[in-house]
């Protein structure tokens, strides 16, 4: 088993999201997180999903999602050729006289506090999955309260790898 | 020009001439405005002979058969008739009727959510939004059907986009789809590579899948295995690409081909299989074709190429376009010793029936019944022993066989002959079912009555769900659970009252005359043939 990051430029149509997360569920691949959002043309979403298999399939994957109509292009983001970041909304369990420990780890993180209240205050942080692990490890003896991750996006380094879209 | 007349505006412009079909109110206003057209329609009995039926008249046209349905029931029932298609790659256009727009997802009378059902069951699916997008939508998904590999696509379109009107009718010339463009042209250096491997081969051999024949290529793959004397066996799907009784051919392969096809694809040095999926049924150790030897794989679907089995040269495109290449090459080979290698394991693994007098052997049934059929002549098996029986035993000359393989649907052969001889109106048709199979879909009897299209039905009769026995025999110990067919009606009556002729054919005393009075009939025919309910198809 090994992890993959693949990034899809799709149809940004109605559907098309359960096209392609319906394609996954009944073929039996794994999602660990899926992001979509539209890109600079209109016309196209750009989607970022995190998956694991061994190597046939993997491959099937990609072949399969390539397949969909609605597909105009797959390619995996290489780690080494890769930028990749996950936000984060943390809902902490905090009294008054917690909080500079948490202001701490959190500057360390460079994340930020947007929301405080007298019991609770929210954190913003961006960053690699592991960055985000490590930080919500980090806060442990504070109780989470809710949180949020947006899941990974992605996009490769340089310009070699871009699509360009007619 | 409202909606619905703009739908039978874009099958005239795709030269559709049948649509298969049931109605309801949500599709009311399509079969309205299709009274105006020279379309024919034809009225079913239930939805998913629908499918079936534009399934066989787009396997014998080779264009996409067009259903037409009504919302909820009308389209849900239809989704096993679509599978079947989609598991075999047959073009289909799907319409169904769906509740108004501004209802939809308010659970209203006969409301149900095709497009995500059937999502897994289609090669695409639309949900229609403005009357003005049908044309465009219409032209995209005859295009996506019957291109690159084949499969259903379908249109859902609510009642008041049927209504609405269009301003400026115009049916695009072409298609732009930024997203879809499926492979033809095979790979220059992978032809070169395959071209190579095969004059290198001592034992090359060609496995023939469906695909070939839904590429339209079998004239360029006959003419490449003649040209350098390849042997050539087929999965189900491939039968009838080759004509049964062709020297270079070597039955069909699987769990329920003949052992000498399969000692064929495990002795050779390097197997090309040409639209084929290498699925389970056909290759049960898709090891025994990679190990030692060179798999070549040819499909118009990347994804299949390496899916079962991890082939050394992958090579995908159209399979005509890439036959037409490879016939462009040269190269010599010597295959001689090979084939004479094979004819000896057609004597050696020679299965040797031994039939039971008091019924009447299908294998002499139907090698009896196809000498006596035309040359171009097609036959359609449904599912069950009947299926294995025609497979291993029908000769097919320069007809078709047709029959569902991948999903295995029983019932198809009745509805899929309905559409197949309005396809060929002057061609044969002889559909062959079991008495499981026939009663699945005998409603459609009333069907070929009503639109005065002839009927030849040939039904086994062992009181059994004959396949299932068989499965219980092996892996149960012939402890039978829900396989006696016990209350099935007497056919004679039954056929009778739909104005069928009907004759029977209890032992083989008889039969060649009866199959003559049969195929010489002219009006509907049913023959029922008693076959041994203990018999086994292998």
């Amino acid at each position: 088993m090994q992890k993959k990051v693949f990034q899809l430029l799709a149809n940004n149509t109605s559907g098309v999201l359960s096209r392609i997360s319906g394609l996954f569920s009944r073929r039996g691949y794994n999602i660990e997180s899926i992001t979509a959002g539209v890109t600079a043309d209109p016309r196209y979403t750009r989607v970022t999903i995190v998956t694991s298999g061994d190597d046939e399939v993997l491959e099937q994957i990609e072949k399969q999602v390539a397949k969909l109509v609605d597909i105009k292009d797959i390619k995996e983001l290489k780690p080494d050729e890769s930028v990749y970041r996950e936000l984060a909304l943390v809902k902490v369990r905090c009294a008054p006289d917690e909080r500079p420990s948490i202001i701490a780890i959190t500057d360390i993180f460079r994340g930020k506090i947007v929301d405080v209240a007298t019991e609770c205050l929210i954190i913003e942080i961006t960053g690699g999955i592991e960055k985000i692990d490590k930080f919500l490890d980090l806060l442990e003896g504070h109780e989470i309260l809710e949180l949020a991750r947006t899941g990974m996006a992605g996009l490769s380094r340089g310009i070699e790898n871009v699509t360009f879209l007619p | 020009m409202i909606g619905a007349e703009a739908i039978i505006k874009c099958l005239e412009a795709e030269d559709v001439k049948y649509v298969f079909g049931y109605p309801g109110v949500a599709i009311c206003p399509f079969y309205n405005s299709i009274l105006e057209s020279d379309i024919k329609t034809v009225l079913v009995r239930t939805e998913q002979s629908a499918a079936h039926a534009a399934s066989g008249l787009a396997r014998i046209t080779g264009k996409p058969g067009v259903c037409a349905v009504t919302s909820g029931p009308g389209a849900t029932n239809i989704i096993t008739g679509v599978a079947t298609a989609y598991a075999d790659s047959i073009p289909l256009i799907v319409i169904t009727g769906q509740v108004k727009t501004d209802l939809i997802g308010s659970d209203v009378f006969q409301e149900a959510d095709i497009t995500g059902a059937v999502e897994s069951f289609v090669k695409y699916s639309y949900l229609v939004k403005k009357a003005e997008d049908l044309p465009r939508i219409f032209k995209e998904a005859f295009h996506i059907a019957s291109s690159g590999r084949k499969g259903p696509v379908l249109i859902d379109i609510p009642i008041d986009v049927q209504n609405d009107n269009i301003k400026n009718f115009k049916y695009p010339e072409s298609v732009n789809l930024r997203t879809y463009k499926p492979t033809v042209k095979g790979n220059a250096s992978q032809i070169k590579k395959v071209i190579k491997e095969l004059a290198k081969a001592d034992k090359p051999i060609m496995c023939i899948g469906g695909g070939v024949q839904l590429g339209q290529a079998d004239d360029e793959v006959i003419k490449f295995a003649e040209k350098h004397n390849i042997p050539m066996v087929t999965t189900m799907m491939g039968i009838g690409t080759i004509p049964t009784d062709h020297p270079l051919y070597f039955g069909m392969v699987g769990n329920n081909g003949k052992p000498y096809a399969n000692k064929a694809m495990n002795e050779s040095d390097c197997v090309m299989m040409v639209g084929a999926r290498v699925a389970d049924r056909a290759i049960s150790q898709p090891d025994l074709i990679t190990k030692d030897k060179v798999l070549i794989h040819i499909d118009v679907d990347p994804a299949e190429i390496g899916k079962n089995a991890v082939s050394s040269i992958p090579l995908v495109g159209d399979c005509e376009a890439i036959f037409e290449d490879l016939n462009k090459e040269d190269f010599s080979s010597d295959t001689s010793k090979w084939l004479k290698a094979l004819e000896g394991f057609k004597k050696e693994l020679k299965i040797v029936r031994k039939p039971n007098k008091k019924y009447v052997d299908p294998q002499n049934f139907i090698e009896t019944l196809t000498d006596k059929l035309k040359d171009d002549a097609i036959y359609i098996a449904d599912v069950g022993q009947n299926q294995i029986f025609s497979c291993a035993y029908a000769k097919i000359k320069k007809g078709k066989f047709l029959t569902s393989g991948g999903m295995g649907t029983m019932g198809y052969s009745i509805p899929a002959s309905l559409g197949a001889k309005l396809a060929a109106p002057k061609r044969q048709v002889v559909c062959v079912c079991g008495d499981g199979s026939f009663q699945m879909s005998m409603c459609e009897l009333a069907t070929f009555v009503q639109h005065g299209v002839q009927a030849k039905i040939i039904v086994f009769n062992n009181n059994f769900l004959g396949m299932v026995r068989e499965y219980q025999h092996y892996s149960y110990k012939d402890n039978y659970s829900m396989v006696s067919l016990d209350g099935s009606p007497d056919l004679e009556k039954l056929v009778k009252a739909y104005g069928f002729d009907y004759l029977r054919l209890k032992t083989a005393k008889g039969l060649s005359e009866i199959i003559d009075k049969f195929l010489e009939d002219k009006n509907n025919c049913l023959l029922e043939v008693m076959i041994d309910p203990m018999d086994l198809v292998k």
